[in-house]
């Protein structure tokens, strides 16, 4: 995608620019349908209707939200550290977007082709913590600074077990990079890594439950990572206020928003990447059989659009059934629970894989 | 060590437990009523706005006196004796111009208190409740059907008739009066016999 984009500008620093900005036109699209369908699944699942009144059914909803959003009035609290204030939410974003990068979207685009992909994402991801923190502490506000420190503690104790789950995975695969690992998982979808990925037949069958373990610990590591119920006590709105984004208003609140969601589709995305085969079709392509090379890549896009988003809406559908940890549950979850288990799975996989 | 498995699988479990009965929800359907396009529907006996339904109306003022909140003001004039107002759905003559029938909704405490004494069944609660208004004064409810015209043309026909009936009656008294002295006046010529007549018999008793 670069050098073509290289070769159709005749510019570097040009053709590097659009690339980057790419993800930019898949997410606010991405964010736009996530918060409808957020709000869409929670009213089905509580018998109730949701957003209907603009457009059909209320899709529109979303869009008049955004604008209503930009014409808000931006305040600041005047006890607020003005500067760090500012660049909090936008430091957060940067967060979530910068996970893009290393995400294989199809065969012939990715952001950025490093061999340290997987490596890459777990630094990146921590980085969000700065900008919470960040926003926590510059609102001068003890809800704000509450939320900001749980969703720190949380996030960087949850980043153990994912870190584990995808060293299991890496020594199994032996590449960090994650188009790599999608491609090895070509074919048919019994060369996913949640199905053995494409070992021999007997490691195959010994393999599957655990990988379906460390599966279940990236899904509940990934969901706490982003903030999400059952693991949302950054912004538990009913004892936090808001958490973190409570002095937050208009754009700088959306911000927050957009790199939420953006970071729920990333960690969607991670986990299909890593289970599910990324951007490989389950059975085939449609361009293989009739001879159309070039549709190849947009129906790898649908692929991976599809895996996302239906792990987005088990986030959603999960979200809506459990009700929130405590935090010494949350903890306990965590350390005492998640980390022995992926403990245990790494040993395990590493054994089978060695015979 | 046993506890700790039981634990994991129990977490697990109701966790996929919990999913099963949201996901049957998602195709429940739902309860919401979409209330300004659909509205549920009101018991029968509900009671909400009044409405006066002014043909009917007799102008009586029992509803006015029945209110505890003073919320109904009724005036009344009377009709001239060749007007003819017409009647009342269930057969009552109609003798007074309703000039004034205002109610106030916003002291009115939805009582039903006034339906009841009504003769001709005029007065009553209607299912309309959603009535609300940005200025109180929107919410006074004039119900006669007079125009200020009419209504004080009522009036001064009215009081031309009652000024006119008591010239009459004025005139009357006055005839009466002047029968009665006249009367008088003859039989102060006439009865003096009768006077002495009557005072005369005692006399002969007395004697």
């Amino acid at each position: 995608m670069y050098n073509f984009l290289t070769e159709l500008t005749g510019n570097e620093i040009i053709a590097a620019f659009i690339s980057a900005m790419l993800p930019v036109v898949f997410i606010v699209p991405f964010v736009i349908f996530g918060v409808l369908a957020e709000r869409k699944v929670s009213a089905h699942i509580q018998d109730r209707l949701g957003p209907m009144r603009v457009g059909y059914h209320g899709v529109l909803q979303t869009v008049a939200d955004f604008f209503k959003l930009i014409q808000k009035e931006d305040i600041i609290a005047e006890g607020a550290d003005r500067k760090f204030f500012n660049l909090a939410p936008y430091l957060v974003f940067v967060g979530s977007y910068a996970v893009y990068a290393a995400l294989p979207f199809t065969s012939t685009y990715i952001g950025s082709e490093t061999d340290i992909g997987l490596f890459y994402i777990i630094a990146v991801s921590g980085f969000a913590v700065a900008g919470i923190l960040m926003g926590g502490w510059a609102s001068n506000n003890k809800y704000s600074l509450y939320g900001a420190l749980r969703s720190a503690a949380q996030i960087v104790s949850y980043e153990i077990p994912t870190a584990l789950v995808i060293l299991s995975m890496v020594m199994l695969t032996g590449t960090l990079s994650l188009a790599t690992m999608s491609e090895m998982q070509t074919a048919y979808f019994w060369n996913w890594n949640i199905f053995g990925g494409a070992e021999w037949a007997f490691t195959k069958l010994l393999l599957i439950p655990f990988m379906f373990i460390a599966f279940i610990i990236l899904y509940i590591s990934t969901l706490a990572e982003v903030n999400r119920l059952p693991f949302d006590m950054p912004e538990a709105e009913s004892e936090l206020v808001a958490g973190y984004s409570t002095e937050y208003s208009g754009m700088k609140f959306a911000m927050f928003f957009l790199a939420e969601y953006g970071n729920m589709f990333a960690v969607s995305a991670l986990v299909s990447v890593i289970f599910f085969g990324g951007y490989q079709s389950p059975f085939g392509y449609l361009g293989n059989s009739l001879g159309l090379q070039w549709l190849i890549p947009y129906e790898q896009l649908f692929w991976f659009a599809l895996k996302g988003i239906l792990f987005v809406l088990v986030q959603m559908w999960l979200r809506w059934t459990l009700p929130r940890v405590r935090v010494d549950q949350l903890m306990t979850i965590c350390w005492k629970y998640l980390i022995p288990y992926s403990f245990a799975n790494l040993i395990i996989i590493g054994l089978i894989t060695l015979l | 060590m046993k506890q700790y498995f039981k634990n994991t699988w129990e977490g697990l479990w109701t966790v996929f437990v919990g999913m099963k009965i949201t996901f049957k929800h998602l195709f429940v359907p739902s309860v919401t009523i979409q209330y300004p396009d659909v509205k549920v529907p009101l018991p029968e006996r509900v009671r909400n706005r009044l409405y006066v339904n002014m043909d009917d109306c007799i102008g009586c003022d029992q509803c006015a006196r029945a209110c505890p909140v003073e919320c109904i003001e009724i005036e009344t004039v009377k009709s001239m004796p060749e007007e003819d107002l017409g009647k009342t759905s269930n057969g009552k003559k109609k003798a007074l111009w309703v000039t004034k029938f205002n109610i106030d909704i916003a002291k009115c405490c939805y009582c039903q208190l006034c339906v009841f004494p009504c003769p001709t069944e005029c007065i009553y609660m209607t299912d309309v409740y959603e009535f609300s208004e940005f200025k109180r004064e929107d919410l006074l409810y004039k119900f006669s059907t007079l125009s200020g015209e009419e209504t004080l043309q009522k009036k001064e026909n009215f009081e031309k008739f009652q000024a006119e009936k008591e010239a009459q009656k004025a005139a009357e008294i006055k005839a009466k009066a002047e029968a009665a002295a006249k009367a008088k006046a003859e039989s102060e010529s006439k009865p003096n016999s009768d006077e002495t007549k009557q005072s005369e018999p005692p006399k002969q008793e007395n004697s």
